[in-house]
């Protein structure tokens, strides 16, 4: 670690003799946005959806914006906060970046903050999820959602259609604690109750002892976070231990469901209720489009990283017509805030107080359109705020 | 009482697939005293392998099994020829540098081409669901998972106490001098007998990949489950490894299912008490190696 200041340090000397030597004109031609994410490692396909979707955005809207040329470099740190950071500095001071963004998960997001406050660089947060991260600088905007958006819909959803007994499954981690506490916080308020409460190891090799509490606990539903990639399996032993002829639903944040990997889940998924930003199947024009230009791309199915990459390109761009190429990060990130668009998950726009995003969450249950399983929405929670920072 | 009888269930089946995947392991260390870190990387491509075959090549369940055995036997052969081979003599830090390279490069090799996502086997219809023993809820696949690994373990055990093969390799391993000496070719039977023990790892892994989910990161995530078994079954038997497997696959789903607040920590803790009273494990040697 030491090494490494020492070596920064110098590279920032370098960098500085040398921009003082070269006449910068080429610097104000481009622009260059630094993508930190995990491209290898459990969270990879996160990385690859994001990256995706901007590579996507950039063909369809051209890659100049505001008379500038817009250059992405990518970063692969992955998932891992301690190479966030390296990666994040070496954007900064030896590219020159004007935006860093990414971040797959929120130790990421955590460790890049000081650096984005420091260098007044805006950090665009395209997938980590927890309510905090916005709160550790003033130049951080997120265009995924938050744990607590869609956790405390489908809380509020489930006591509203006849869940009264639930028992709750989650990863032990920042993230899952933030879905437990926020969907336990408004299902009770509503009268509901949490029958049992199991927090899973975020290792975990075996989910069947703590599903066969839970078939044990006989509760109206199960409440379910686990990380992307370890929902195929819950789903896949939540049948093979009955619970579903049981009678026994699951419902939860759309993480479980991601359509990333949806399709490969089996039928046992079909039936689950959940709360999210986006689902492949939103029924919108802009959406269709999206979605048949990605599969078109790149041959597979968007899921809500790609969105959430589709909308911090566009994030960007606006920001930068709106200041009309200057690349000042104060003004950028006062450019971002109140911004509002229509997106392929729907109306979305940065509340200019939390520099969070301002979304729609669906209610969507599992269904075989055409063969393929989709998260069908049915009910609309317009414009919800992320309700984790009011309490503050 | 039903759920105590089905945690047991469970629990042994869980004893049972760790027992296949870590008795190689054993083999390897106990009996060739070579520390193999990279066996985990055998299993996943036992497990990649039956994955392919049913999944792209429409091979029904069964009868990719004995393929997953043989891929991940051959590759193990091959490697031993090629490479492990000369590290046989070599300190065990070397053997542990050499195999915990081989790991990262198996789960780089395995993301590159497979892509890091996790995958899941189709299995037929009759091993899907559970069905029910006087209230008793019994898992099909997992008790496929028993039977198997059940007769695995007998077939082993006569193997090794009663075959020529067994007593040769036993011979092999307590004096290779004198084994060589009277006759026994002594790398062939090291090889054969890592070969099997890649094989029965590449077996667990394809039997793993529904209970425990199977991706690139397999071998560096399960390497800590496979070295428990071996210390706190110690190495110098099949039967130690054996009744570990069973007492730490059900300590763990009753641990989990009892005290789920202290779920993950039941089997560290198992392990700790175990080598505190009995530091060479259930069934070691006295003698350390």
């Amino acid at each position: 670690m030491f090494e490494y200041k020492t070596f920064s340090r110098a590279a920032a000397i370098a960098a500085i003799a040398g921009l003082a030597g070269l006449a910068p004109v080429k610097a104000q031609d481009t622009v260059k946005i630094g993508l930190i994410l995990p491209m290898t490692g459990g969270q990879a396909s996160t990385g690859k959806q994001i990256e995706n979707a901007i590579k996507l955005y950039m063909q369809q809207k051209g890659d100049t914006v505001a008379g500038k040329k817009i250059e992405i470099i990518v970063k692969d740190d992955a998932a891992i906060p301690d190479k966030t950071k390296t990666a994040a500095q070496e954007l900064i001071v030896n590219d020159k970046v004007s935006f860093i963004g990414g971040f797959g998960v929120t130790p990421a997001a955590l460790a890049a903050a000081p650096l984005a406050t420091q260098a007044k660089i805006p950090e665009v947060v395209m997938a980590a999820g927890t309510s905090i991260i916005t709160e550790r600088s003033p130049y951080i905007v997120r265009t995924s959602f938050t744990l607590a958006q869609s956790s405390t819909i489908i809380g509020d959803w489930a006591v509203k259609n006849g869940i009264k007994k639930v028992a709750t499954l989650t990863s032990d981690y920042a993230p899952g604690n933030d879905a437990l506490n926020f969907f336990k916080e408004h299902f009770t308020a509503g009268g509901g109750e949490v029958v049992e409460e199991v927090k899973t190891p975020l290792a975990n090799p075996d989910f069947a002892p703590f599903l066969q509490r839970m078939k044990d606990a006989k509760p109206d539903a199960i409440f379910v976070f686990v990380p992307a990639g370890q929902g195929g399996n819950f789903m896949k032993q939540y049948a093979e231990r009955g619970l579903d002829k049981a009678g026994i639903k699951v419902i939860g944040p759309g993480d479980v469901t991601d359509d990333d990997l949806l399709n490969n889940m089996g039928d046992a998924v079909l039936g689950t209720v959940t709360a999210h930003i986006y689902s492949a199947s939103h029924p919108s024009q802009m959406n269709k489009d999206f979605v048949a230009a990605y599969k078109k791309a790149f041959g597979n199915r968007p899921g809500f990283m790609a969105v959430s990459g589709y909308d911090g390109i566009h994030l960007i761009y606006e920001a930068l017509k709106k200041t009309n190429g200057d690349t000042d990060g104060t003004k950028l990130v006062e450019a971002m805030k109140g911004q509002k668009w229509e997106s392929p998950r729907g109306p979305i726009s940065i509340d200019p107080e939390t520099r969070d995003i301002i979304q729609n969450v669906y209610i969507r249950k599992v269904e075989k359109v055409d063969g393929e399983l989709f998260n069908v929405e049915f009910q609309t929670f317009e414009a919800v705020k992320d309700l984790g920072k009011t309490k503050k | 009482m039903t759920s105590i009888l089905t945690n047991l269930f469970d629990g042994v089946a869980y004893g049972m697939l760790l027992f296949v995947l870590a008795c190689g392991l054993a083999v390897t260390l106990g009996l060739m005293n070579f520390v193999n870190l990279a066996h985990g990387a055998f299993a996943m491509a036992g497990g990649y392998v039956c994955m392919l075959l049913v999944n792209q090549h429409g091979w029904p369940f069964f009868a990719a099994l004995p393929l997953a055995f043989g891929s991940s036997a051959v590759i193990g052969i091959v490697l031993e020829r090629t490479l492990y081979r000369h590290l046989y003599a070599r300190s065990h830090l070397d053997q542990v540098l050499f195999t915990i390279g081989l790991t990262f490069m198996s789960v780089a090799a395995v993301d590159y081409i497979q892509g890091s996502s996790r995958v899941f086997i189709n299995l037929p219809a009759a091993l899907q669901g559970q069905f029910d023993v006087f209230g008793v809820g019994i898992g099909r696949y997992r008790l496929m998972i028993i039977v198997i690994c059940g007769l695995l373990t007998i077939g082993l055990q006569m193997v090794l106490a009663k075959t020529r093969f067994g007593s040769r390799l036993r011979a092999a391993v307590d004096d290779p001098r004198a084994a060589s000496g009277l006759g026994i070719n002594v790398p062939q039977v090291f090889a054969f007998t890592f070969a099997f023990g890649c094989g029965l790892a590449g077996l667990g892994g394809a039997l793993s990949a529904e209970i425990l989910g199977l991706d690139p990161y397999f071998p560096l995530k399960f390497m800590i489950y496979f070295l428990i078994v071996v210390t706190v079954g110690g190495s110098s038997s099949i039967t130690g490894p054996f009744l570990a497997s069973l007492l730490l696959g059900i300590g763990d789903v009753a641990g989990k299912y009892y005290v789920p607040k202290m779920g993950p920590f039941v089997i560290y803790t198992m392990m700790i008490v175990i080598l505190i009273w009995r530091p060479n494990g259930l069934f070691g040697r006295t003698a350390a190696r």
